[in-house]
């Protein structure tokens, strides 16, 4: 069974992602950054010192007074007073780190979710019509937030460890070395068995991740089915495949997890195998006066505390790797080609002067191409596709030497099964999809030559799926043309008969539509997709089974509008439905990618060839 | 949480036992080594003038106690690793058992990827919690009950620190907890309104780019973006305000520990081997409550999970056939509708269907037409029982459908939805969905009646053709033959197509009809469709409209009295006659 493509989990270029990652962190905050930094080592060299106070502490300030009746403490109250502040400064600085981190870390994952849509707007169709939707929201929900890790949680630990590690080997040496020596053994085998640990758990966590998409793959076949799963009485089986993933992730599950769930206790105890080992080795120093009672203190407390911070940051690396694997993923769609858009000539308001075309910032209903040298050529709508050939991949062609025109006004309409190529058509018309072979002009100038945005600024297009954005209906309307008055939507959907039905929803223009519009019907969420290409004001149209969801009786009603809507565009329509494509100027049947036939209605019907066949039900057409 | 947790520990509860246990033991070890380090000041320094043997006693014992909480502690690791595990598969399949006893109505609830997203992600995080609890609950008390108690041993008046120090920490940990947790749900909040409009701009992408769009949609992203960074920030702060108290109180104890026990000592009743021992339980303490903090943090977090599980584990089933009697099968293909209502839920304010009633003898052919949303696929549905009905009854068989149990009743009455799926695996495969004790010669029998028998002998592997995850390999009008043959092999008394040759030509259409009637005669066929054409030939033909039977008739009849039907008669067939 062949599931989404398997992520991986191991990072290629490891120093190259960590650069790139913290290079997110930005200007803005490299200062917050740099103080955050100063912060952390400060406040584990506060608890480093800690440690440290006992020995002056014990040495000085109580040893010398043990049995005295009236010892002078005013020295040890000093010492106490010197701790606490060192203490309150230790607290501020980890306090001041923290919300630094949070802040620069929040900002990092702003920063990239931004980038990576920005991105994401700029990408070819192609990488949305490739790639599963689950995997796109995937880069979002999953992988950017995995990053956060790295910034916030490794790279604290790192430093607090470091400086951690440093400080209290330091202070032991200082403090003896021999006793110093006896705890670098532990130390060589916490190293030592950390590293075994980490290299047997990497060679199941790769199976992990790939039974992990195997379970995803299948609950979402399977409850994509669930409705007919139910009226075939297939729960149990549905049940038994889904038992057997689930059991082979859970042994492979406990298989991974064994290994580091060994990790933390076995590292916590070598810590006190060490205490007690320097604990008999400092008493016979102690002895022989070779330590004194408040280093010996000190020391134990050093022991305990810098494997602490190196435990945290052996936990810590399961997380870095998935961090980095994650970037890598963002990373990778980030330097993904955008869309080629190489085209100069834009789109621009014109009125007539004296038989010569000006231009104007004003809504005329006029437009005209402005080419580079600034001439202006007037939009007719004058569309032709000449020895056309396309394909999505090398393995199959879509369009084979496909030659069509549409002359200004007129309505073309499109009929053939699925996968002929009808919609393909219109995916290249505002270069959805660029073309292999053959020219598209619009107007006579080549469409690779016109701004992408002003090319489809030109072309209005209603889709099949209906689609629409949570917000009001009016909202959604106005999507069509983001500056059209509240009357002007009004206007637009009064054209299309949408006006009756949305008047009879609860706030009217106002009712808020729920994800993707599931509060209304098909048809009447494709009434809103032809309002919101009304308000657009296009002077060439795409109907891509625009009204397919739309009943007769209604479809009927809305004729005049959409006539009304048509006229002095040039139209393409693509209809499952005949009756849709009956008045056409013009029907092209596609077979295969191929044009079959061409002419009227009456032209088609007469010549009792595929249009005919289609038109009688005598051939399938979906 | 918890009561998830009991629930489902069930198969793994001697691991979930030997785990703590294993922690208990763990604990019990690790707490001695710092009285021994006393016994060693103490006595072996301090009483004995140096005794060396004692000091190496003591410390081997110390080794020991070391190697011995090592390996109880990986030991409870690996005990925590297979309960927490079993625990997540047992929740996993939990949760597919119940769906699988979900009415229309449940499923379509869900949306797709929060089921599958409550199947992995989610169950992390429930593995993650449960480890952490298992945790706070056994070691931690423990912890700090041992060290407690070896430290009262050693001074009962300087443990009276812990007196103040614990109910003071205890309270920072419930306010820091009572503060944060709706800023933690608010965010959460946050991050669904991200999750939302991406994935509306994702599947609205062609919209987008051809209103040329995007800059509206980067700034539309760009200011929920923002509100979850926001969220964030203000969620964090009051974590990081505890953990800074948590530091200050830890400090301070210590600083109020070196003065009394200092003077302690100097007094003379508290000798410095204690004073030492004492700071590491004091330590041990301390670590082990803010601990706690990281825990709760973390089942705060998992809460999300948590709610969303249950969500789908509360679900109830309208449909409930546990008193049916299971002996009781479907004898004949008769449909009785008696003033059956129905509404999708039950604050709707208007009946998807209302008052219906119809008598359907077994082998008829009825036809319904009408307009989208007029309730022809709910009426269909009803039969089958995949909602339940808010008023009247439905009968089959000559039985009431709730006498029936659902398996029996959905055994006679087979369905072929309007979007309806095929699934990965052989053509054959498939087939045998229908009924998995088919042979081949009977698979093949009802793919020759659909139809489907010819396309799929011109496949290279025939019946062993791969369809691809949802069918993606046939065209759409070869699915819905298959999907017609597939509920054939059933061998059910009734057979439903909802709107199910509405991609096939009508030749075709008239075959698969054709070979109905010939073949299965005493079937009763119900077919939904757009098409007059498909239904013209029906014994019957009902025109729902909004909820209603608007008109019951043969074709000639409706064709005579019924100016809608006529209308999409001569619609549908015009040009044709020319």
């Amino acid at each position: 069974m062949a599931y989404r493509e398997i992520r991986t989990t191991r990072a290629n270029n490891v120093w190259g992602t960590v650069k790139r990652t913290f290079s997110y962190i930005g200007e803005h905050n490299k200062w917050k950054m740099i103080i955050a930094i100063i912060c952390i080592i400060l406040s584990s060299l506060t608890g480093v010192a800690s440690s440290y106070f006992f020995t002056p502490i014990i040495n000085n300030y109580i040893v010398p007074y043990i049995g005295e009746a009236n010892p002078d403490l005013t020295g040890f109250v000093w010492m106490l007073v010197f701790m606490g502040s060192i203490y309150l400064g230790g607290v501020i600085c980890t306090t001041v780190y923290k919300k630094l981190i949070s802040i620069i870390s929040t900002g990092m994952l702003y920063d990239l979710r931004k980038d990576l849509f920005n991105k994401m707007q700029d990408l070819p169709l192609s990488f949305f019509d490739r790639k599963p939707h689950g995997q796109i929201m995937a880069y979002y929900t999953n992988d950017i937030d995995t990053m956060r890790p790295m910034v916030a949680d490794a790279f604290p630990t790192l430093v607090n460890a470091m400086t951690t590690v440093i400080g209290c080997f330091a202070m032991m040496t200082y403090l003896s070395w021999k006793l110093m020596l006896l705890v670098l053994i532990s130390v060589g085998i916490m190293v030592w068995f950390t590293s075994s640990v980490a290299k047997s758990s990497n060679k199941y966590f790769a199976l992990l991740q790939k039974q992990v998409s195997n379970i995803n793959g299948y609950v979402e076949e399977m409850f994509s089915g669930q409705k007919v799963i139910k009226v075939f009485n297939h729960e149990e089986e549905t049940l038994a495949g889904f038992k057997k993933y689930n059991d082979e992730l859970y042994i492979n599950s406990v298989r991974t997890n064994l290994v580091s769930s060994m990790l933390f206790p076995v590292n916590a105890n070598l810590a006190y195998f060490a205490y007690a080992v320097v604990a008999v080795a400092g008493a016979k120093f102690l002895i022989e006066g070779n330590i004194t009672l408040g280093a010996l203190t000190s020391f134990l407390l050093y022991v305990r505390q810098f494997t602490g911070p190196v435990s945290q940051l052996s936990q810590q690396f399961n997380g870095v790797m998935m961090s980095l694997a994650g970037a890598e993923r963002v990373f990778g769609l980030m330097d993904m080609d955008p869309e080629i858009n190489e085209g100069k000539v834009t789109l621009c308001n014109v009125l007539e002067d004296k038989e010569e075309l000006i231009e104007t910032q004003n809504k005329t209903h006029r437009w005209a191409w402005k080419m580079p040298d600034r001439n202006l050529v007037e939009l007719k709508g004058d569309v032709r596709l000449k020895d056309v050939t396309f394909a999505y991949n090398e393995k199959k062609t879509v369009l084979k030497d496909v030659s069509l025109y549409a002359k200004p006004g007129q309505k073309i309409a499109f009929v053939g099964s699925t996968g002929a190529g009808k919609t393909t058509i219109t995916n290249l018309l505002n270069r959805f999809y660029d073309i292999n072979e053959g020219t598209i002009t619009f107007d006579g100038i080549e469409i690779k030559d016109i701004r992408k945005e002003d090319l489809r600024k030109s072309i209005g297009m209603v889709l099949q799926d209906t689609n629409l954005f949570s917000g009001t209906v009016m909202e959604n309307i106005r999507y069509g043309r983001l500056d059209a008055t509240d009357e002007e939507c009004k206007k637009a959907a009064e054209l299309c008969n949408a006006s009756s039905f949305i008047e009879r929803l609860p706030e009217g223009y106002n009712t808020v539509l729920s994800a993707n519009g599931s509060n209304l019907s098909q048809g009447q969420r494709q009434l809103l997709n032809i309002a919101r290409c009304a308000v657009a004001d296009p002077p060439v149209m795409v109907l891509d089974e625009a009204t397919s969801s739309i009943d007769t009786h209604t479809e009927k009603l809305i004729e005049k509008g959409m006539d009304e809507l048509m006229k002095g565009r040039t139209t393409f329509v693509i209809a499952h439905r005949l009756s849709t494509v009956r008045n056409a100027n013009a029907i092209i049947v596609l077979e295969h990618g191929e044009i079959v036939e061409r002419g009227d209605h009456d032209d088609l019907i007469a010549n009792k060839g595929r249009y005919y066949q289609l038109y009688t039900g005598k051939a399938e057409l979906d | 949480m918890y009561k998830l947790l009991i629930k489902y520990t069930k198969d793994g509860w001697w691991a979930a036992i030997l785990g703590p246990l294993f922690v208990i033991l763990e604990v019990v070890f690790d707490t001695i080594i710092p009285y021994l380090m006393s016994l060693i000041i103490d006595t072996g320094i301090t009483q004995r003038g140096g005794d060396i043997d004692y000091i190496v006693r003591v410390g081997g014992m110390m080794v020991v106690c070391a190697i011995l909480a090592g390996i109880t502690g990986a030991l409870s690791g690996v005990f925590a690793s297979i309960a927490s595990c079993r625990f997540i598969r047992n929740v996993r399949t939990a949760i597919m058992e119940k769906i699988q006893t979900y009415d229309f109505r449940n499923i379509e609830k869900f949306p797709v990827p929060t089921i599958v997203m409550r199947t992995t992600t989610d169950m992390r995080m429930l593995r993650m919690a449960y480890v952490s609890i298992v945790r706070m609950l056994v070691r931690t008390p423990l912890n700090i009950i041992m060290s407690a108690y070896m430290a009262i041993k050693l001074n009962k008046s300087l443990a009276a620190i812990f007196v103040v120090v614990i109910p003071v920490l205890g309270t920072g940990l419930a306010l820091m907890i009572i503060l944060s947790r709706p800023r933690f749900i608010a965010m959460m909040h946050r991050f669904d309104d991200l999750n939302g409009q991406l994935k509306e701009n994702i599947e609205d992408i062609r919209v987008v780019k051809s209103f040329v769009r995007e800059e509206h949609e980067k700034e539309k992203f760009s200011l929920v973006s923002w509100m979850v960074t926001k969220a964030q920030r203000y969620a964090e702060t009051m974590v990081i305000y505890d953990d800074a108290f948590f530091q200050f109180v830890m400090y301070a104890c210590m600083i109020a520990v070196c003065w009394i026990g200092g003077n302690h000592i100097i007094t003379g009743s508290m000798t410095s081997g204690a004073f030492m021992s004492f700071l590491a339980y004091l330590k041990a303490i301390l670590m082990s409550l803010m601990g706690v903090s990281m825990g709760i943090m973390q089942v705060v977090m998992a809460n999300a999970s948590v709610s969303r599980a249950n969500e789908v584990l509360s679900e109830i089933p309208d449909i409930d056939d546990s008193n049916a009697d299971p002996e009781l099968q479907v004898e004949n293909g008769n449909i009785e509708f008696r003033n059956v209502s129905f509404k999708y839920s039950k604050h709707a304010e208007k009946n998807t269907l209302s008052d219906i009633n119809i008598n359907i003898r077994s082998g008829e052919v009825i036809g319904i037409l009408g307009p989208t949303g007029g309730g022809k696929s709910t009426f269909a549905q009803l039969i089958d029982r995949l909602y339940e009905i808010s008023e009247g009854e439905i009968l089959v068989g000559g039985h009431n459908i709730k006498e029936y149990k659902l398996h029996n009743l959905r055994e006679a009455v087979s369905m072929v939805l309007q979007k309806n799926t095929l699934f990965s695996g052989t053509i054959e495969e498939n087939m045998k969905w229908g009924n998995p004790e088919a042979t081949h010669e009977e698979a093949v029998e009802a793919c020759r009646i659909a139809q489907a028998d010819d396309f799929i002998m011109s496949f290279p592997k025939q019946y062993e053709s791969e369809l691809g995850q949802g069918g993606s390999n046939v065209s759409g009008g070869q699915k819905q033959r298959l999907c017609i043959a597939r509920a054939l092999l059933k061998k059910p008394k009734i057979i439903i197509l909802d709107d199910s040759t509405s991609a096939v030509d009508t030749d075709t259409d008239h075959r698969i009809q054709l070979a109905l009637k010939e073949k299965l005669g005493n079937m009763t066929t119900i077919i939904i469709a757009q098409r007059v054409s498909s239904v013209k030939e029906a014994n019957r033909i009902i025109i729902m409209n909004e909820g209603k039977i608007e008109d019951i008739g043969s074709h000639d009849e409706l064709l005579e009295r019924n100016t809608v039907y006529r209308d999409l008669y001569e619609t549908q067939m015009k040009g044709v006659q020319e």
